[in-house]
Formats: C-alpha cells, sequence, structure tokens
C-alpha cells in the first residue's frame, strides 16, 4: 500500500482488549472532530472495532493509525499487525469463514461498512488493513 | 461482580445494563453471575440495557446471542433493549440480526410485556 498521505492524527498500539476500545474511542473522536453525521460514524467505528480485535486476536497485536484526509475530506484507517498473514485471502472474506471458531463475519461485514477497504497480507509477514468513509 | 455490567432486581426481573468496554473475562463473570441469580431469585424475566453501548460489534453480537440463550435455556424470558438505530442498521449489515433474541425500545417496554405475561 501506498505511503501514508500525512502525520496520523493518532497512533493506538493494540495489544490488549482494551487498546481495542481505545481505538474505537479515537475514531469516534476523529469523527467528531470532522462533524460526521451519527450513522456513518456508528458504521465506520464497528468496522474499525472489528479490524483491531482481528489484530490482536490472529495477527498477535500491531497498531492502529487513524488519518483525517482533504478533498474531499474523510477519515481513514490503517491497522497493520506482524503476525501469521492470511493464506487465501478470499476465503477470509468470506461470511462464515473463521480459523478461531467464530462466526467469520468481522471481515466481510466490515468492507460491507465503510467506503473504501483495501486489505494486503502474506502467509509469514502480517497483515494490513485501510478502511476510508465520509463524515 | 465484573465492571463492565451490572446486574440489578426490578420487580422480580433481573435488569442487565452492558457497559461499553466489555471484555472476554467480563463476559465469563457475567454469564456466571446471571445464570446463578436467574435460579437463586427464580427470575422469570431479564432485560438485556444496551443503551450504553456506542456500536455494537461482532463480538458484543456473540455476548448478546449467548445472554439470551443461557437465560432462556433457565426459563427466563429475555429481552435486549436500548438498541440506537444506528447500531440496528450497522448489525443487519454484519449479518447479525440476532435471531434468538427478543427486543424492546426500552426498559418499559420490556417490564409491560413481562407483566402481560404474569412474569415480573
Ligand atoms: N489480522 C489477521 N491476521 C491473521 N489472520 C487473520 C487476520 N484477520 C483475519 N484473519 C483470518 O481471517 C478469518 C476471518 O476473519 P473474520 O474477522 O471474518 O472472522 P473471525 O475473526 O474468525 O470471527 P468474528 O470476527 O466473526 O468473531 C479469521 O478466522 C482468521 O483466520
Ligand atoms: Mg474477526
Amino acid at each position: 500500500m501506498s505511503a501514508p498521505p500525512a502525520e496520523p492524527a493518532a497512533r493506538i498500539e493494540l495489544r490488549q482488549e482494551r487498546d481495542v476500545a481505545a481505538a474505537r474511542i479515537a475514531v469516534s473522536r476523529a469523527m467528531d472532530a470532522m462533524g460526521a453525521r451519527a450513522l456513518r460514524k456508528t458504521r465506520f467505528v464497528t468496522a474499525v472495532s472489528e479490524i483491531a480485535r482481528n489484530a490482536l486476536d490472529h495477527g498477535g497485536g500491531g497498531v492502529l493509525e487513524v488519518y483525517r484526509l482533504e478533498r474531499p475530506l474523510r477519515i481513514m484507517i490503517r491497522c497493520r499487525d506482524e503476525g501469521p498473514g492470511i493464506a487465501d485471502l478470499d476465503q477470509a472474506m468470506t461470511d462464515g469463514f473463521s480459523t478461531a471458531r467464530s462466526m467469520g463475519k468481522g471481515l466481510g461485514g466490515a468492507r460491507r461498512l465503510v467506503e473504501a477497504f483495501r486489505i494486503e497480507s502474506r502467509p509469514g509477514s502480517g497483515t494490513t488493513v485501510e478502511m476510508e468513509a465520509k463524515p | 461482580m465484573s465492571e463492565a455490567a451490572s446486574i440489578y432486581s426490578v420487580d422480580k426481573v433481573l435488569l442487565v445494563a452492558i457497559r461499553d468496554n466489555i471484555t472476554d473475562t467480563d463476559i465469563i463473570n457475567l454469564q456466571e453471575d446471571l445464570s446463578e441469580r436467574i435460579v437463586n431469585e427464580a427470575a422469570r424475566g431479564v432485560v438485556i440495557d444496551i443503551a450504553a453501548l456506542e456500536i455494537v460489534d461482532t463480538f458484543v453480537g456473540r455476548i448478546l446471542a449467548q445472554l439470551s440463550s443461557i437465560s432462556r435455556l433457565l426459563a427466563a424470558e429475555t429481552y435486549i433493549v436500548g438498541m440506537r438505530p444506528a447500531v440496528a442498521m450497522t448489525l443487519v449489515e454484519l449479518g447479525m440480526d440476532l435471531p434468538g433474541s427478543k427486543t424492546a425500545l426500552s426498559l418499559s417496554h420490556a417490564l409491560r410485556s413481562l407483566k402481560a405475561k404474569g412474569l415480573a
């Protein structure tokens, strides 16, 4: 993925469960600062929660950065981990697929909830997810 | 009792208020506390209040589904109340419309339904 466009507005280390809540709060604040509408914020923060939890649960922890992009104004997050990566991305994005005996709705759901969704992953080299939404 | 949720007794109904930062560990405690109280207090109704939740992701969605199933198995009719409209729309898009759970708009709506059935 290309270089981040600017300094992040927030950067959260995802090491334990409460860091997922910290990521949600940071994104929620950044969207409030943009005057985001309630439904857009709920959708985006929910997607962020899924991706941050995946980085923690499947990626062994990671880092989430929040960016404010201009022209047109939008929010972007980048979530990186250096975990085992995903061998088959199409399969992982499919609702119902989980290697954790969970529901497997996180990745597919997150993609439906945001305006732009990019994922990059290779076995052994970790996973990076970028998501964007209008305020 | 875990900090991420508290259980109150109102008119023989157990009211569970879920807070925003609930974790895996809290859930186990909450499931235990709630099932013990249903049995000990012979509660016939449970109301799970999620008004404090700004979002419900798949993690919390699963917690809600599990809590409803546990209470139902212990013969307590269970309602989820206080869901924000934006949360409902988001849950549908996640593919989590909580099929096994009854919902009511507010605590008083849920209590009225439970009273009408003689469960409160
Ligand atoms: N950051 C990651 N690193 C490694 N594997 C991942 C990562 N994110 C997702 N995966 C893989 O993709 C699968 C699907 O992810 P998804 O979030 O859809 O479901 P889940 O996390 O298993 O369950 P749910 O999110 O519904 O509780 C996971 O089971 C895991 O195998
Ligand atoms: Mg997941």
